[in-house]
């Protein structure tokens, strides 16, 4: 039971129940669409980047607890980092995510709320899913990212 | 195998029968995060009884050789035991012959050996292959390319808001181009009994034959392929308590026998020069190289098995169990059915509002219950109910009453953590 309210934390069913920067960016210049296969759950990343920053970003979907979370978490965290800081973010994030009992990492800051996802090994790929679409949208890679 | 008068008259089965089925089957001792585990995904692959397993493993101590190739004593030891499985099968589906039982890895294969072997040359451009809206990918897929190779078009029967069959939709949709009908005997993701009898008598009468798709029907429901007069039934090993990677298609002589074979390779030839080959007979034409011998073996010892409690009867318990499910669940608040057929089995999917399925996967099995969580291999069924996924829960011989309670309060457990 500990690990489930570890999964489930109040912070990620508010994120659940009300994801922060859930709709289409109009003035999106960046944007791409991630599908898990194994669930169905299917998301589209908007961002707008201007100078190496991501001044704006979005995202549109549906999901499980974890993955709609979890994109919203990451709107919330990227909004105004440079692009080159996103790909040292996800790998700590990443790290986070698939090594059970990893120490804290203050620079993560609120998306440690998803550290519990370490004892759900199945479900590490709900909390990347917006994240790989993140990555996919930055390169412009206009054909749909797939978590398999 | 135990004989006829130990089977149990299947309005006899009660929960204790159910326990002792359970002893049989070692896996189910498991625990998981400390507690007992409660498998309910039957629908994905079912366990395996002691005599399955003792199977594989007599067969690799004392029998292994290749089949069909030896003069010695092992060889001959497994050729008989494989040859033997085949008789069991024939049996099993009421076939007419064990020529008609062609061993493949599952029912994936044997839909892919039809699709090219059968259905491949007699195909034209604008021809028609009729398959449903609930059917698994792979009754799908396969059809799909064999259409994208012959300039054939797939058509699809609909299904209602209950995720019944429509009759109406079949007649209608079979023509004068219709060249196979492809339907599930039993819908995986919904529980929905097609009524096979119909299509098939329907189809026949147009001249048409039927392929159906037994991977869910066959641990469940009695299936005699004469009685039936289906020209081909594809079914895996895995979900009759048997190994994976075995599986196989029934097909009538007469059709099997003006078919191609599906590969080349040892087994399936009489003789080989390099300027002609000519191919062996039935069964053997589509077995080609070394078979799981094996993992047949152990599907015989699964029919044997089945066979012993008796078909019937397991039918019997598993609707029960269906029923008392399907009431206890009502009691949930958000809970929908998908799939509410007047005729099902075995199975139960549904959605909670507000709920992702696979986060009802994940706190469930937290509490030892294993269901599936997503699609199940069916999206065009989730596209059809507007869905992403579903969670699903499957039975199979050895589930109980008290199963079913453990479900029921674990998805109070869900909804106490997602209402808090």
């Amino acid at each position: 039971m500990s690990d489930l309210r570890e999964l489930y934390q109040d912070v990620i069913f508010d994120h659940y129940k009300k994801p922060r920067n859930c709709h289409v960016l109009d003035c999106a210049n960046h944007q791409a669409e991630g599908f898990n296969p194994l669930c169905g759950d299917q998301l589209t990343v908007y961002l707008r980047v201007d100078k190496g920053v991501i001044s704006d970003l979005s995202f549109k979907g549906s999901g499980c607890a974890i993955s709609t979370a979890s994109a919203s978490l990451m709107t919330e965290a990227l909004k105004g980092k440079r692009i080159d800081e996103v790909e040292h973010l996800f790998e700590d994030f990443h790290h986070m995510l698939t090594t059970p009992g990893d120490a804290s990492r203050p620079e993560l800051g609120k998306l440690e709320v998803l550290a519990g996802v370490s004892e759900f090994p199945a479900r590490v790929k709900c909390a990347t899913l917006a994240w790989h679409t993140l990555q996919s949208a930055l390169k412009n890679q206009n054909k749909p990212v797939s978590t398999e | 195998m135990k004989s006829e008068s130990n089977i149990l008259a299947p309005e006899a089965v009660t929960e204790a029968d159910a326990r002792r089925w359970r002893d049989d089957f070692p896996i189910l001792s498991e625990t998981i995060g400390g507690h007992l585990l409660t498998y309910l995904d039957n629908a994905a692959t079912t366990q395996k009884p002691n005599s399955v397993i003792a199977s594989e493993v007599t067969y690799y101590r004392h029998t292994n050789a290749n089949v069909h190739r030896g003069v010695h004593t092992l060889s001959q030891r497994a050729t008989d035991a494989y040859e033997a499985a085949r008789g069991k099968v024939q049996h099993f589906i009421n076939a007419a012959s064990s020529n008609e039982i062609i061993y493949v890895r599952g029912t994936t294969e044997a839909i892919n050996l039809v699709a090219q072997s059968f259905a491949r040359p007699r195909l034209a451009p604008g021809d028609e292959i009729l398959i449903s809206a609930m059917e698994h990918h792979s009754n799908i897929v396969p059809w799909q390319m064999v259409c994208a190779q012959t300039g054939a078009v797939l058509k699809v029967v609909t299904i209602n808001d209950a995720g019944e069959f429509e009759e109406d939709c079949f007649e209608r949709l079979l023509g004068p181009r219709t060249r196979l009908v492809a339907v599930t005997h039993l819908s995986n993701a919904l529980g929905s009994i097609v009524p096979v009898e119909q299509v098939i008598e329907f189809a026949h009468a147009n001249g048409v034959p039927v392929l159906l798709d037994g991977a869910q029907a066959i641990a469940h429901m009695g299936v005699d392929v004469r009685a039936l007069d289906c020209d081909f039934y594809a079914f895996s090993g895995h979900k009759i308590y048997g190994p994976t990677g075995i599986g196989v298609l029934y097909g009538k002589a007469a059709l099997l026998d003006a078919m191609m074979p599906y590969q080349g390779g040892g087994d399936m030839i009489r003789t080989v020069t390099f300027e002609k080959t000519e191919y062996n007979e039935l069964p053997y034409k589509f077995e080609a190289g070394t078979p799981n011998i094996a993992g047949a073996i152990g599907l015989g010892a699964a029919l044997d098995y089945v066979c012993a409690i008796g078909i019937a009867a397991i039918a019997v318990h598993e609707h029960a169990l269906l029923d008392y499910a399907t009431a206890r669940v009502a009691d949930i608040a958000g809970l929908k059915i998908i799939g509410t057929a007047g005729n099902k089995a075995s199975i139960l999917s549904f959605t909670i509002a507000g709920i992702h399925p696979h986060d009802i996967g994940t706190i469930l099995d937290h509490q030892g219950v294993a269901i599936r969580a997503g699609h199940h291999c069916a999206m065009p069924v989730m596209q059809r109910f507007g869905l992403a996924g579903t969670a699903r829960a499957s039975f199979a011989l050895y589930n109980t009453r008290a199963e079913v309670d453990g479900l029921i309060s674990a998805l109070h457990q869900v909804m106490e953590i997602f209402r808090q």
